[in-house]
């Protein structure tokens, strides 16, 4: 049985009480002012800045784009020198990639999900601010070698061995630890976006009420946390190959090049629809709201984005036809990789179905979104031509690919993109953008994208490889060339006026009427000018479309007739409601401004630029106070034991403000981090096999760590998780003193089942610079002993917690987060030591 | 063919206001897809193959791309009333799943079974009649011809392929990843330090084919091409016993500065005592298309500048420079260089 009324009781606070609640409310969410504001948090202030931040990065790499194309407008041309073209580009792709693409799905998202779910905020606030505050440094370390001539320079695939060469120098090591920074801060946003979409919904948005948006969201955070660890784990063999010489792309010493191109596409082809998907998500909130009806085929289009996502881990090899792969693989990956225009297809007719069914209102969003799609198709028409392997052995790496790729990203995310901007704008700044300035800027980038790319699709079949920095004059590239470089410049000028339109002062101009569109979902709730505090109360959601549905919802939530209309304690609180059907099941009190997260972002990037130039004491010194300072953040700001069991957040209805396990957000949070971590594992052990399968005798004769201390060790870390569960058992039986035992038990285990894993290989002189199977055993055994110091630190976190008196039988957030952890600790553990021990004995 | 491409693009550009670049972009598919370094121009069974399905797959796309803008244009623009949600359910069904579904089995269908006519399914079991081994070095090609029952002959950054013939190439890399690609003839294959790929060409027609290096292999990859020779197989065969013996002009004036400057430490010439194997084989140098691996025509001058500063030429290149030499010490050099033919 639903707790939610059906119908609102009667309003019975007087006038002055009900602004005495939005008065409390206004100064809880009140944005900090002054140098202050920068530790701000909420999602408004983080998103908005997030935006901007990777806009910036956007125009940055478009000048390098440009650059590249005034080199090429003319053959041999000497405009840049080799060096600078191939950090050009290099550069261009990295951060339009990892600096754009990405961040600006997450960045609209921590914008406008929360608004269109009516929360007050994301459930981790701090992680959002976090997570900003790395991107920035990373994306400003990695963007800034390019002033001191020493960016990457091996392209954004950084294939090995030239990325790995003397030849790549320093910026080889700045694009993997600038971007594994990144990366990390991309893992911790997907996490909060799940979390978010799960379980931050306002009451009654049942799974199938939810926005579109909030659908594709799920699905691409969800594919974040499979698809970037491959990466992390590549990066993690490669760095390990530049600093000490652990040969894994090393075919003298076993190693293999192919294997770090397995691991970049399993990442980077759902990369290109991580990317696309969030785009095509603004177009489902965009086309029904100017279509002004309900989307058509709600369910075609949820699982045809779930179908893409899927589909998508399971075309990589076809970035690697030309590698030799046996015939029978590449005909498979062709057949899949086409398969997957069955779903993109699905979607765009259901535009076109929603569009036919309703009437039809054009205006700007809709302008760049009819752009989006007359240029897309073009690069969905042309994705398909290469993903037949006879045709891409002949377009792969030419300009072709350039003119698909880019067919495929301008029209799928770029313009989707520009055309969520027009739409949200009045959103966020509560004012439009200029009509006359978004046509203008629409046919300067629609013409000027069509005159640059569309030629590239014939000189590249006419021979013109991707990557060169020069051409000879006789070989018929010259005018195709030039008009490219032409079109390039009107591309340029279009995104100018979009820019301009974005930050000419406004202040004259008047506020946008409030939903100025007529859109149908909630985050048009806000007032013009709007309130820091998102929602004034929480509503009851019955319908997909609610403004359109639910006729009194505007006045009833302005009134504050629904749920946490109040701040009475002074806290910033948001609901929590269950993962299916929406109910209420916490009141959450969310983290306001604080300084440890930009200390912590900047402790934790210090890390991996240290690192870059291997100073090694710089870098521990950074990693100590990184970690103080992550910790220092857990014990004051997360697990707080509220003052009170639970609170009426109105309506009647009296929610728990301390929830633990399943049903608190952070379990969720650990579970989703610990899944993208388990892929990372899974992503070394496949290097692990993949070194097997090429090899004829994967050790190479070489001693491998034995079996006796691989299987102590797993022995030991099994105990450690067995007295995990106790220690778990004792809290909730409310025997401190077992809990405490039971961890002093399972930290000494942990330390033995440790010493034990390194004691394998090192008792057996395995150098894992002789060979390939020495250096990845020794891989993935560090892998597990750093998450066993993890969990260590864990531990060591509750006992604290039980001293402390933070973690008991009744507030236990903790010690269930832990025991969690030490599920999937105990599955690597495992993992780790049975493979290695056992394995070689079964070959 | 040509004419094909271009009438598609003023339909798609038609409607749009600026005329004078639709005549540019009119002028320059008009320009053609011929070339000797063109896909669209083919002179091998891969590259005809290919091309075929390429211009069936645009024109089956461009139909596709007029009615899904078509459809979106109706709906948007023309239609007074809205349809029914039936019916636009009825869309989404035919329109974005059941045709994709026919559409893309047939091409599918069509596109793999080219596979295994052009690149066979299992590895070629014996040694075929002439097998070349190319291996991609930053930024040139090291070539060695196999005939059956002869001795190699060693080249560099030239090919030469007698017409009609199946020709199987051995792929290598001696640094970095390279990609081994004649547009004319048929698609790439990559080089891959550690790994031997195979690949099988057929040319249909004789002529001069320029071959560029298609993966990133550092600072010169623009700068890394070889000429493809396809020769009547007569022609051919007179060539590669011609290229297995010593230059007439191996033992002429300017060996001795050749060899005083110390080129031989990384050259070799047939017939003389050069026999340096880090640079290209130089034995027949003065015969070749082109010089320093497809970049520079095959003359004096070319010469003198390739050695006097060969980095300004080819960033990044291993060759040290010798603009310490005089100048006649060079010409002298270069003279004899010219003349291995």
């Amino acid at each position: 049985m639903s707790v939610l009324p059906d119908v609102l009781p009667e309003d019975t606070r007087s006038d002055g009480e009900r602004e005495a609640q939005a008065e409390r409310l206004r100064a809880v969410w009140k944005t900090p002012t002054g140098w202050r504001y920068w530790t701000a948090v909420n999602n408004t202030e983080v998103g908005v800045w997030y935006t901007g931040a990777a806009f910036l990065f956007m125009l940055f790499a478009g000048v390098l784009a440009l650059i590249v194309r005034v080199q090429l407008s003319v053959p041999d041309n000497d405009f840049v020198s080799a060096e600078f073209f191939n950090q050009a580009f290099t550069l261009h792709g990295t951060v339009m990639m990892f600096l754009f693409a990405v961040p600006i799905f997450e960045a609209v998202a921590v914008i406008i999900l929360p608004q269109m779910l009516g929360a007050r905020d994301l459930p981790f606030p701090r992680l959002s601010a976090f997570g900003f505050w790395s991107f920035i440094l990373g994306g400003v370390f990695v963007c800034g070698s390019i002033f001191f001539g020493a960016a990457p320079n091996s392209g954004w695939f950084m294939y090995p061995p030239l990325a790995t060469s003397e030849e790549a120098g320093i910026g080889a090591d700045i694009w993997l630890l600038g971007l594994s920074f990144i990366e990390v801060a991309s893992i911790a946003a997907a996490v909060e976006l799940i979390v978010g979409v799960l379980k931050c919904r306002p009451p009654g948005m049942k799974i199938n009420l939810m926005p579109l948006y909030a659908w594709y969201i799920l699905i691409v955070a969800g594919m974040i946390l499979f698809a970037f660890p491959p990466l992390i784990a590549g990066d993690i063999l490669f760095e390990m190959q530049r600093m000490f010489d652990w040969p894994f792309f090393e075919p003298e010493r076993g190693g293999d090049p192919l294997l770090w191109q397995h691991l970049f596409w399993i990442f980077g082809h759902p990369e290109v629809y991580i990317i696309f998907l969030p785009a095509i998500a603004l177009l489902a909130m965009i086309v029904p709201t100017f279509a002004q009806r309900p989307i058509v085929g709600y369910s075609w289009i949820v699982l045809a984005a779930v179908g893409t996502g899927f589909l998508s881990f399971g075309l990589w090899v076809h970035h690697m036809f030309t590698t030799g792969l046996p015939s029978i693989s590449l005909a498979f990956f062709s057949a899949a990789s086409e398969a997957v225009a069955i779903p993109t297809g699905v979607q765009i007719f259901v535009f076109i179905a929603t569009l036919l069914a309703g009437r039809v209102i054009f205006s700007v969003p809709m302008l760049f979104a009819a752009g989006a799609l007359a240029i897309f198709i073009i690069g969905g028409l042309t994705g398909v031509m290469v993903a037949l392997a006879p045709f891409d052995w002949q377009a792969h790496d030419t300009y072709f690919i350039v003119a698909h790729l880019h067919y495929v990203l301008i029209g799928g995310v770029m313009f989707p993109i520009i055309a969520g901007i027009y739409y949200f704008f009045p959103m966020i700044a509560f004012r439009k953008l200029s009509d006359r300035l978004g046509k203008i800027a629409f046919w300067l980038m629609f013409v000027g994208f069509n005159v640059a790319f569309f030629p590239m699709h014939l000189s590249g079949l006419r021979g013109m490889p991707r990557r060169i920095f020069t051409y000879p004059d006789e070989l018929g590239l010259n005018l195709l060339n030039l008009v490219s470089t032409v079109g390039a410049f009107i591309f340029a000028a279009g995104v100018l006026v979009i820019a301009y339109d974005m930050l000419r002062p406004k202040k004259k101009q008047p506020y946008a009427p409030r939903n100025p569109w007529n859109a149908g979902t909630l985050e048009w709730l806000t007032e013009m000018p709007g309130e820091d505090w998102g929602v004034r109360s929480v509503p009851i959601i019955r319908s997909r479309y609610p403004l359109w549905d639910q006729p009194t919802l505007m006045a009833d939530v302005d009134a504050g007739r629904y749920y946490l209309a109040d701040a009475e304690e002074g806290q910033r609180e948001t609901m929590v409601t269950s993962v299916l059907s929406a109910e209420p099941i916490q009141c959450l009190r969310v983290s306001g401004p604080a300084y440890v997260t930009i200390f912590s972002a900047f402790a934790l990037g210090g890390v991996f630029i240290f690192l870059t130039f291997h100073w090694w004491w710089l870098t521990l010194g950074s990693g100590i106070l990184a970690g103080g300072g992550i910790l220092y953040w857990l014990w004051t700001g997360t697990a707080i034991i509220p003052e009170k069991r639970e609170k009426d957040v109105g309506l009647g209805l009296k929610l728990p403000i301390y929830v633990s396990g399943p049903k608190s957000v952070g379990w969720w949070a650990m579970f989703i981090t610990m899944v993208g971590d388990g892929t990372a594992f899974g992503s070394l052990m496949f290097g692990y096999f993949f070194y097997w399968t090429i090899h004829d005798d994967f050790t190479n004769g070489l001693a491998g760590p034995g079996v006796l201390w691989p299987l102590v060790a797993a022995a030991c870390f099994a105990a450690a998780w067995a007295a995990m569960l106790l220690s778990r058992a004792a809290n909730g039986a409310d025997r401190p003193q077992g809990l405490r035992l039971w961890l002093c038990v399972s930290l000494v285990l942990t330390v033995a089942g440790s010493c034990a894993g390194l004691y394998g290989p090192y008792a057996h002189g395995m150098d894992p610079t002789a060979h390939v199977y020495p250096a990845i055993v020794w891989i993935v055994i560090l892998w597990t002993v750093c998450h066993g110091a993890i969990g260590l630190v864990m531990q060591a976190y509750c006992l604290a917690g039980s001293f402390a008196g933070r973690l008991t039988a009744e507030y236990d957030i903790d010690i269930h987060n832990v025991v969690l952890y030490w599920h999937f600790m105990l599955v690597t553990a495992l993992a780790t030591f049975l493979v290695v021990g056992l394995f070689p004995l079964a070959v | 063919m040509s004419i094909g491409v271009a009438s598609d693009a003023r339909g798609r550009r038609e409607r749009r206001p600026l005329k004078q670049l639709f005549l540019i972009a009119f002028a320059v598919l008009l320009s053609g897809c011929a070339g000797v370094q063109s896909a669209l121009d083919p002179a091998g069974t891969e590259a005809e193959a290919v091309a075929t399905l390429f211009w069936v797959m645009v024109a089956g796309g461009t139909l596709i791309w007029i009615a899904v803008m078509g459809g979106f244009y109706y709906a948007t623009r023309i239609k007074r009333e809205p349809h029914s949600e039936r019916a636009a359910g009825r869309l989404i069904l035919w329109g974005g799943a059941v045709f994709p579904v026919v559409v893309l089995t047939l091409l599918l269908a069509y596109g793999l079974s080219l596979m295994p006519k052009l690149r066979p399914w299992t590895a070629v079991a014996e040694e075929p009649a002439l097998r070349i081994e190319v291996t991609g070095e930053q930024f040139w090609w090291r070539v060695t011809y196999h005939r059956a029952g002869e001795d190699p002959v060693v080249a560099a950054n030239e090919i030469r392929l007698p017409v009609g013939e199946r020709v199987v190439f051995t792929l290598k890399s001696a640094d970095v990843v390279h990609s081994f690609w004649i547009p004319s003839l048929g698609g790439k294959m990559d080089m891959i330090p550690g790994r031997d790929n195979t690949l099988t060409l057929e040319a249909t027609r004789t002529g001069i084919y320029r071959s560029p290096c298609a993966e990133f292999c550092g600072s010169s990859h623009a700068l890394m091409v070889f000429s493809t020779v396809v020769m009547e197989p007569d022609a051919f065969d007179d060539w590669l016993a011609r290229e297995a013996r010593p230059s007439p002009g191996a033992k002429a004036d300017g060996l001795d500065a050749f060899l005083r400057n110390g080129c031989q430490a990384c050259h070799a010439i047939t017939g003389t005592e050069a026999n340096g194997v880090i640079g290209p084989d130089l034995s027949h140098v003065g015969s070749r298309d082109t010089l320093g691996a497809g970049i520079l025509q095959n003359e004096i001058d070319s010469y003198v500048a390739l050695i006097r500063r060969p980095d300004v030429i080819k960033p990044g290149i291993r060759m040290p420079g010798f603009h310490g030499l005089p100048d006649e010490e060079i010409e002298t050099i270069a003279r004899y260089l010219k003349g291995l033919e």
